[in-house]
C-alpha cells in the first residue's frame, strides 16, 4: 500500500506529519517529505490505521491510499 | 516510390509547407490498419521525440485497449532554447497531420487535437488542415498552447484540451489509461507524429538506415549557445563535437537536453540514450546549448536556475518554495559565496525531488546536480575569488 500526495493540493499544514512520523518529514516549508524518497511512500499494514487516519484528517484533502498490485 | 525512399532521408528534407507540394514529395497518407502500425513502430524502434523517450508503440498498444480514445499532438515548445517543433510545424505540417491521423486510426480515437503555441505554428497549422479536408478521416481541433516552460507537461496539455488552464495536474492514472476527461488519451510530441507518418509510408527498414541498432532514427535537434543557432536533423548517435562543428571558439561543456538536462563536457560523446545515461543525461527534446570556454559555467548555471524557479506553476509547495531557494544558493555560489553553498544546492536538490504533480522540480534538480559535478573546478576558482570569464571577475 503506497500513500499518494496531491501536491497541487498540499498546503503544508503539517497533520500527515505528526500522524505518521514513520512514513513523513517535513521539509523548511512544512510540506511533506517521504522518508523513503519515494514518490508515492510505502505504507506497511501495521501502519495502515494511522495513514487511513491521516488522509481522513487532512485539511485539504491532499493524500490518498492506494493499493499497489 | 523506390527512389523517393533512397531520396528521403528524415523529416526535413520530406517538408513541404502546401499540400500539393506534400503530396508530390511524399503521397497521400499511408492508411493502415491499427495492428499494423503499432507492429511497424515497433520494428522500427521509434521513441518519442519530446523529452521522454518512451517507445511509441507501447503507449499507442496501451491507448488502443480502452474506447473512445482521445489523440493530441503536442507541439508546446516553452524551452526557451527549442526551436525544432516550430520549425517542424512551419515547415512540415502536413507531415504532422499525416502522422496525427494515423495514431487516430490506431487507437479508433473519437476525438483528434493539435496543441500548438499561438502564431505561425497555429497558423501554419489552420492553413494546412483548411487545405485537407478531403485528406482527413478525423477532425482536428486546434488548441492554442501557452508559452510558458510547463505548458507541454503531459497533464498541463490534457487540462488545455479540458478547457482549464494549462498547468500541470495531480494524476492518480497515467494518460495513456485516464486522460482527457477520464478517457485514454494518447499525447505525442509533433516530431514523433511525423516520424510516424514516415514510417508508415517507408518502413521500419527505411527508419533503420540512420541512428544506432538501438537507438534508430533521426532526430531534430536545435543548437544554440557559443554556435549560430539552428534546428538540425541528425541520426541518433552522432558525436555531439560533429554536431557543434560550428563552433569558432574552443568549447568547455554543452548542456544536452535542455534546461532540465545535464552538462557534457566530453565532445566525442555521441547523443544517444546509451551514451547519454551513464552521464545523467537523455537527449530529452533535443536541445544542444553549447558553452565556450571564455564564458562562466557557474553563472550560466545560476541564470538557468533562476529562471527554471520563475517558471515554477507555484501549485506546488516543494517547487515554489525550494526552486527560489535553489536559485538563491546558485547564484550566491556563482557570485563567489561560502564553502557550504555547494553541500546545500545538493541538499536541495535531493530535496524538491520527486515531490510535485510534473517533472519541473526533478528536471530542475538534475541540472544544478550536473552544474556541481561539472564545474567543480569553477567553483573552487570562484570560492579564491577568480572566474574563468575573462570579462567577470
Amino acid at each position: 500500500m503506497r500513500l499518494h500526495i496531491d501536491w497541487t493540493a498540499c498546503d503544508g499544514r503539517g497533520l500527515c506529519t505528526e500522524l505518521l512520523p514513520e512514513v513523513l518529514a517535513h521539509d523548511p516549508w512544512g510540506f511533506p517529505v517521504p522518508r523513503d524518497g519515494a514518490r508515492e511512500p510505502a505504507i506497511h499494514p501495521e501502519l495502515r490505521a494511522h495513514a487511513e487516519r491521516a488522509v481522513r484528517l487532512c485539511p485539504t484533502l491532499a493524500l490518498r491510499l492506494r493499493e499497489t498490485s | 516510390m523506390t527512389a523517393l525512399v533512397h531520396k528521403i532521408t528524415g523529416l526535413l528534407d520530406a517538408a513541404a509547407p502546401d499540400l500539393a507540394t506534400h503530396l508530390a514529395r511524399n503521397g497521400p497518407v499511408p492508411w493502415r490498419r491499427s495492428a499494423a502500425l503499432v507492429g511497424e513502430l515497433r520494428e522500427a524502434g521509434l521513441t518519442g521525440r519530446g523529452g521522454a523517450g518512451f517507445p511509441v508503440w507501447r503507449k499507442i498498444s496501451t491507448v488502443a485497449e480502452g474506447r473512445s480514445a482521445v489523440v493530441i499532438g503536442n507541439g508546446a515548445e516553452g524551452e526557451p532554447a527549442s526551436d525544432k517543433d516550430h520549425t517542424l510545424l512551419v515547415r512540415a505540417p502536413h507531415l504532422v497531420l499525416d502522422g496525427l491521423q494515423l495514431a487516430a486510426e490506431a487507437v479508433r480515437a473519437a476525438e483528434v487535437y493539435l496543441y500548438v503555441p499561438i502564431g505561425p505554428a497555429a497558423d501554419a497549422v489552420r492553413a494546412a488542415l483548411a487545405e485537407r479536408t478531403q485528406w482527413d478521416a478525423m477532425p482536428v481541433t486546434v488548441v492554442t498552447a501557452p508559452g510558458y516552460f510547463v505548458a507541454g507537461q503531459e497533464s498541463a496539455v490534457v487540462a488545455a484540451v479540458e478547457g482549464r488552464p494549462a498547468l500541470p495536474a495531480d494524476r492518480l492514472e497515467l494518460t495513456p489509461r485516464a486522460g482527457v476527461h477520464g478517457r485514454p488519451t494518447l499525447v505525442q510530441n509533433v516530431e514523433t507524429l511525423a516520424h510516424t507518418a514516415q514510417i508508415a509510408r517507408y518502413g521500419p527498414a527505411w527508419f533503420r538506415r540512420r541512428g544506432t541498432a538501438e537507438e534508430p532514427g533521426t532526430f531534430l535537434v536545435t543548437v544554440s549557445g557559443a554556435v549560430p543557432r539552428g534546428v538540425r536533423e541528425v541520426p541518433i548517435g552522432v558525436p555531439l563535437g560533429e554536431l557543434l562543428a560550428g563552433a569558432t571558439t574552443g568549447l568547455r561543456a554543452a548542456l544536452v537536453g535542455g534546461y532540465h538536462g545535464t552538462w557534457v563536457s566530453d565532445l566525442s560523446t555521441p547523443l544517444s540514450r546509451k551514451a547519454l545515461v551513464p552521464v545523467g543525461g537523455s537527449i530529452g527534446a533535443g536541445v544542444v546549448i553549447a558553452l565556450d570556454n571564455v564564458h562562466c559555467g557557474l553563472k550560466a548555471a545560476a541564470d538557468v536556475t533562476r529562471y527554471l524557479a520563475g517558471q515554477s506553476a507555484r501549485q506546488c509547495g516543494p517547487c515554489r518554495n525550494g526552486l527560489p531557494a535553489l536559485a538563491a544558493t546558485m547564484t550566491a555560489l556563482a557570485d563567489g559565496g561560502g564553502p557550504d553553498l555547494p553541500e546545500r544546492a545538493r541538499k536541495l536538490a535531493d530535496l524538491v525531488e520527486r515531490r510535485g504533480a510534473c517533472g519541473h522540480p526533478d528536471g530542475t534538480a538534475r541540472f544544478v546536480r550536473s552544474s556541481l559535478a561539472v564545474f567543480g573546478d569553477e567553483i573552487a576558482r570562484h570560492q579564491r575569488g577568480t572566474c574563468v570569464a575573462r570579462s567577470g571577475r
